[in-house]
């Protein structure tokens, strides 16, 4: 099972969402994040996975209605995060998160990069020089658009687009970083770079990840959970869970037989 | 086979009816749409064939450059620049009022208002889309010019502030609902990208779903800007019909499109100089406006959204 050595990041305890219109889309959630590593979330479409992986910025609360219940658990020091006295801005600056379809906004390279800091009141040139150029390296970009940071963002490529969106994440030291699906609307090559960045970034960060691609889940997770209407089925190592998981239903998916 | 053979080239023949009503119905669609087409080059045919005679006595220059615009007098005077000059600045204050009111309101009801009051507010807004503008002129002139001239003693009666602020609150919804629309058809994928960094509400209204709504605002501004320079019945009845050459808000003046209208009321004799000379002014109105709609259109173009 889980190696002894593992610290966990964060984790979720007995979590539950319902959506404004009552729907109880996730059930009884138990699973952790471990310090520096990659958890895959995997499971048939409308499981919930994508639900889950919002709960850890808060982004359910930018629509009305929308409840949780339970705790995510932010350590080194035991914070919940839901914790209608955590700041979900505060929250959001430590989780950033990286979207399905690059979303890019409508300014410069530059400036795409520099937001999460410039949002924090952050003005000094210098710092802002130094912090894009570290977050572009980080995404692996900065080659690619040194000498082109005051053009507009979306004349970048797919890849490149998504790139910048990991960039503008980075930007702000984040602890954890989300991905909800980064690679669903890109072309293999630009795939496989992404894929190798998260293995890059998983030596400075943790990362959660929801991915419809099974073979994405094995090449780069170390946990992976599958999840099922809502539930958490099995959560383990990622070997286990595709070589050998405990659970029937777990089994079925992975090998095909539905989903 | 030679008995199944003309059953299906008969079920497979051209169905004469149907193709007749579908050109029928192309011809009807093309003729409605040219309608629109017609009245236009009407319009500037009108426009440019009454203007030509006007110019064959009064000069270009004198048109373009003379201060004084004084048809009605024993001394003869067309120089447009005095209505231009109502114009422009009415205009200018209503687009004072409307411009930040307009963009406020759109920005509120496309980020911060709740489904709720989205719902109740917007038709509300609409109404006032429906008020006659000859209620606003009065409003102009019996109630705002009299509380204005409390605040500011030498105001005219007949004055460019009153009805420039009337005009303002016109416009506010045209610039409201055109901009919303575009802030809305900002992708909910943007806002929370700019949401997960930490930003908050307004600083994601500002920096991100503006900026990306931009096209859409800037023609709700230029559609604002046409609406003003075209507007009558306010400055008809509250701005004094004077036609000053002054760009001072609180002396009274005529717009292009009041003095129209004045000749329009029977001042002038049919086929005169003076009858022409409402054409030559239309031609700079027709001018103004096409300009603005092509600068809308281009803005349009260049900062189209890319999202």
């Amino acid at each position: 099972m889980v190696k002894k050595q593992e610290i966990i990041k964060a984790e979720s305890r007995n979590f539950n969402f319902f959506y404004a219109d009552g729907t109880h889309a996730l059930k009884d959630i138990n699973v952790p994040l471990y310090e520096k590593r990659i958890t895959a979330l995997i499971g048939p479409s409308g499981c919930g996975k994508s639900t889950f992986l919002r709960s850890f910025n808060r982004m359910h609360d930018l629509y009305p209605g929308n409840k949780y219940q339970g705790k995510i658990i932010l350590n080194p020091d035991d914070t919940n995060i839901l914790d209608k006295k955590v700041d979900a801005i505060e929250v959001r600056m430590r989780i950033s998160m990286v979207f399905q379809k690059p979303n890019p906004f409508p300014k410069s390279i530059y400036e795409n990069v520099a937001y999460g800091l410039r949002v924090r009141g952050e003005n000094n040139k210098r710092m802002l020089d130094d912090k894009v150029e570290e977050a572009l390296k980080g995404a692996s970009l900065w080659n690619e658009v040194k000498d082109r940071l005051p053009d507009l963002a979306f004349n970048l490529s797919g890849g490149q687009q998504q790139r910048l969106c990991i960039a503008r994440a980075l930007a702000t030291d984040p602890e954890i970083m989300l991905f909800d699906e980064p690679t669903s609307a890109l072309d293999p090559i630009a795939t496989v770079n992404i894929e190798e960045l998260m293995s890059e970034l998983k030596k400075k960060l943790t990362i959660l990840i929801v991915t419809h691609n099974m073979q994405q889940a094995a090449r780069i997770s170390d946990y992976t959970a599958y999840m099922y209407l809502g539930k958490m089925i099995e959560f383990d190592e990622t070997d286990i869970i595709f070589t050998n998981p405990s659970k029937k239903e777990t089994e079925d998916y992975i090998t095909g037989k539905f989903g | 086979m030679s008995n199944v053979k003309p059953t299906i080239s008969k079920a497979l023949k051209k169905n004469i009816r149907r193709n007749f009503v579908e050109r029928l119905i192309e011809w009807a669609l093309m003729f409605s749409g040219l309608i629109a087409i017609l009245v236009t080059f009407g319009i500037v045919y009108i426009l440019v064939s009454e203007s030509i005679p006007f110019f064959d006595s009064v000069s270009l220059k004198e048109f373009l450059t003379s201060t004084i615009w004084t048809p009605n007098f024993e001394i003869k005077n067309y120089g447009i620049l005095p209505l231009v000059a109502g114009t422009v600045t009415i205009t200018g204050i209503a687009l004072i009022v409307a411009i930040p009111l307009g963009t406020i309101t759109a920005v509120y009801l496309s980020e911060f208002a709740s489904h709720k009051v989205k719902e109740t507010v917007k038709p509300v807004l609409e109404l006032l889309v429906g008020v006659p503008t000859v209620v606003f002129g009065y409003f102009a002139l019996l109630l705002v010019t009299p509380l204005l001239q409390k605040i500011i003693p030498d105001l005219a009666s007949f004055n460019m502030l009153g009805p420039g602020i009337v005009m303002g609150i016109m416009i506010v919804p045209y610039i409201a609902s055109v901009a919303e629309d575009s802030m809305r058809a900002v992708p909910m994928a943007m806002r929370e990208g700019s949401y997960a960094m930490g930003a908050t509400r307004f600083q994601t209204a500002v920096s991100v779903v503006m900026p990306a709504a931009l096209s859409g605002i800037i023609a709700a501004y230029i559609l604002a800007i046409s609406r003003g320079i075209g507007e009558t019945m306010i400055v008809a009845i509250a701005a004094g019909q004077q036609p000053n050459f002054t760009f001072n808000p609180i002396e009274s003046a005529a717009t292009i499109t009041a003095y129209i209208v004045s000749v329009a009321l029977g001042d002038l004799e049919h086929g005169g100089i003076g009858y022409q000379s409402i054409f030559a002014a239309g031609m700079v109105l027709f001018i103004m406006t096409l300009s603005l709609n092509i600068l809308g259109q281009w803005t349009r173009n260049k900062f189209s959204e890319r999202y």
